[in-house]
């Protein structure tokens, strides 16, 4: 049994966004973080791990330097990790991302008995997009969104959070969660983990790798190949900073004055 | 897919929006989608048609789908249908797109509609824009709109006349926004956050000619790979922050004294006729629950009235309110980034400043 995580990485929005004079983002002037929602996706993969003694494998597909991401996952209790990088990749929207993971995900293998973990939301491209569509590609039961996973047997029931509740579903494996913070909380990297994560194997899936799986149709990968593209890109303007008052009594004045109360 | 796929983009006609129901109720994005799909209609000159899935729906709200802009009504009957599952919902919509062909499908951004949008994309082979905050078809309409909103010298640009849909979403949390097209596959999808557009009038009229065309899909058990043990509701009120008219918001701020902080807030937004929201540092602590948070994880509001108490201002959180008609921010900060966005700001502790605005407005009300 294996569960597989896909994890992006993702420039630290947290506070400070650089965004360069064509209003387009400077990444590199920016630290890359493991996107928060996939921190919980491994976590869930890892808890799984500690109950049936299952593999972790950690797939990302990024620039090479993403493969030292893979590294503090495989620290945390990841057994592997498949680094998903090629040029022909580059500038994908959804659909080619979910295409290229899903090919990858193939490649590595899913079983009857396996799940597949994402995160249901990068914090850069923001769409909870990805999750859904690996799994429509690789023909497997999605839940998203959840908030508890209970093995029994080889079904899972989850909880699959609602904005005004939630609704338990059963699933059988293999099949595709997608994961929120409210799953669980993620742990750290362990003092051993850190030890032997270099010795641990990265598998590099560059485009000849991928290019014959039949999920992989070359011409709807990479920016070219992508369905939707960016028109035009912009930035808002700059509200005029509003106007200072000193207390209570002059805003309730001026509020009053505008018949805002 | 690919024989769909590769099917020509002319032979796609007319606008759709997903009617979202839940328990036999059309959940009110619905209205906002059919009321933004009506302009797109009206430029392209084609139909508006909603889809509505469920089992045994009242009558009298798919044909109110009308008095929202629908010209036609898709109802899709089956028991299967009668709780959203991801499969079954999939199924249902996809294989009528595949038969009718409609040029446009607009998708409520609801924990549902995000599940179902990418699903169907994928499966429809084509592209899907998340969380889109303003849609054209019209290149004249598009231009307008980036004369008021944007960087852009719109007049030295070249833009490409056509009609692809332009769909513009915010992005890094609303530095950056992008105007994306999919101009090769049909239909153009994207979904739209609920609050975000604005529900139109209710027309008799329209609810009185509107074509309902019932449908049962070809749908079996087999085809739903998930069993619904449980449909729970959370036992407390949810908080409708989206349609509020005023929303007064606490962040980290009230860590001092946070019973205190929430009472402040509670009783301010009594007097201003609103409710509460908060940060997510907030929710995240647990002093309020999640479905109080405005920002980009959390909801996008645009009240009449916006006040941040102890709020610092971080994109996230501006993202879900920064189009409110008035800001008002309370800060013992003055360099919190809160008062760039803020119509009005008062540097102070809000445990003071909020029990004088409280006296002060009932003085002025009185
Ligand atoms: C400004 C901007 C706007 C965009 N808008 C759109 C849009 O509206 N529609 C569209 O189709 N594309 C859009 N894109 C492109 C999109 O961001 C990329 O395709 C991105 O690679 C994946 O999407 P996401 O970040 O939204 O991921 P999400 O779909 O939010 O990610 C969900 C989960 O999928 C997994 N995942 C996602 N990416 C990877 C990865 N590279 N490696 C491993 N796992 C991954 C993770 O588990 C993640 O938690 C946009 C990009 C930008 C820069
Ligand atoms: C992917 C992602 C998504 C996120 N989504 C959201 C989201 O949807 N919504 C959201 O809100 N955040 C979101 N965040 C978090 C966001 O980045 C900030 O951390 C959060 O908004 C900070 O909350 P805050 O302003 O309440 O707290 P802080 O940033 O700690 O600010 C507290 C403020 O209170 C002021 N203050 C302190 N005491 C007083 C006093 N007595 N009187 C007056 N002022 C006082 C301080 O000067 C300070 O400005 C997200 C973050 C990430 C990474």
């Amino acid at each position: 049994m294996k569960a597989i995580v896909c994890v992006k990485q993702v420039p630290d929005t947290q506070g400070k966004v650089a965004v360069k004079a064509d209003g387009t983002m400077d990444r590199a002037a920016m630290a890359t973080i493991t996107n928060p929602d996939d921190l919980n996706a491994v976590e869930a993969a890892l808890q799984l791990k500690d109950e049936t003694g299952c593999e972790v494998v950690v797939v990302t597909m990024g620039p090479p330097p993403a493969e030292g991401m893979l590294r503090e996952l495989i620290a945390r209790g990841a057994d592997r990790g498949v680094l998903v990088s090629g040029r022909e990749f580059g500038g994908s929207d959804t659909f080619a991302t979910s295409q290229i993971l899903a090919a990858a995900v193939n490649k590595i293998g899913v079983g009857p008995e396996d799940i597949v973990f994402c995160g249901r939301q990068a914090i850069d491209g923001d769409t909870a997009q990805v999750g859904p569509q690996i799994a429509e590609k690789l023909h497997l039961p999605q839940v998203t969104y959840v908030t508890d996973i209970k093995k029994d047997g080889n079904s899972l029931v989850v909880k699959r959070q609602l904005e005004d509740g939630y609704m338990e579903l059963k699933v059988n494996t293999p099949c595709l969660l997608t994961c929120i913070k409210e799953l669980n909380n993620p742990r750290y990297m362990s003092v051993s983990g850190i030890f032997e994560c270099y010795d641990k194997p990265i598998d590099v899936f560059d485009y000849n790798t991928l290019k014959d799986d039949p999920l992989i149709e070359t011409d709807t990968i990479g920016l070219k190949g992508s369905p939707t593209n960016v028109y035009k890109s912009f930035a808002p303007p700059v509200k005029g900073a509003g106007m200072m008052v000193e207390d209570a009594a002059q805003l309730v004045g001026i509020l009053n004055d505008k018949h805002l109360i | 897919m690919a024989e769909f796929n590769a099917m020509d983009t002319a032979a796609f006609k007319g606008v759709w929006v997903f009617c979202e129901q839940r328990e036999g109720q059309i959940q009110t994005i619905s209205y906002q989608l059919l009321s933004e799909g009506r302009k797109l209609a009206n430029d392209l000159g084609v139909e508006l048609c909603g889809v509505v899935m469920g089992s045994e729906l009242n009558e009298d709200y798919i044909k109110a789908l009308g008095g929202y802009g629908a010209d036609r009504v898709y109802y899709l009957d089956s028991p299967l249908l009668k709780d959203y599952t991801t499969d079954g919902y999939a199924k249902a919509l996809c294989d009528l797109i595949m038969e009718k062909k409609p040029e446009i499908m607009l998708i409520g951004a609801t924990n549902l509609g995000r599940d179902l949008g990418p699903r169907c994309a994928a499966r429809l082979h084509t592209g899907l824009t998340a969380d889109c905050t303003h849609l054209d078809v019209d290149v004249e309409k598009y231009k307008n709109f980036l004369r008021t909103t944007s960087n852009i010298d719109v007049d030295n640009t070249k833009f490409e006349e056509n009609t692809n849909l332009k769909m513009t979403r915010p992005a890094f949390g609303g530095h950056l926004m992008a105007t994306i097209i999919c101009p090769r596959f049909r239909p153009q999808m994207s979904t739209v956050r609920p609050g975000v557009m604005q529900t139109q009038a209710f027309d008799e009229a329209g609810a009185a000619k509107v074509v309902v065309e019932k449908i049962a899909p070809a749908l079996t058990a087999d085809d739903i790979h998930v069993e619904i043990l449980d449909i729970k509701k959370s036992a407390k009120k949810m908080v409708d922050l989206i349609g509020a008219d005023v929303v007064v918001s606490v962040g980290r701020g009230i860590s001092s004294d946070v019973d205190k902080g929430i009472a402040l807030a509670e009783e301010l937004a009594g007097v201003l006729g609103g409710v509460v929201g908060a940060s997510r540092a907030v929710t995240d602590e647990g002093w309020l629950s999640s479905d109080h948070q405005v920002g980009q994880t959390g909801k996008t509001v645009h009240p009449r009235i916006y006040v941040a108490l102890g709020i610092s201002g971080a994109i996230q959180h501006v993202a879900g309110m920064q189009d409110s008609d008035t800001i008002i921010a309370i800060n013992k900060n003055e360099s919190a980034p809160i008062f760039d966005v803020a119509t009005y700001g008062i540097v102070g502790d809000l445990f003071k400043v909020v029990p004088e605005l409280i006296k002060e407005i009932r003085a002025a009300k009185a």
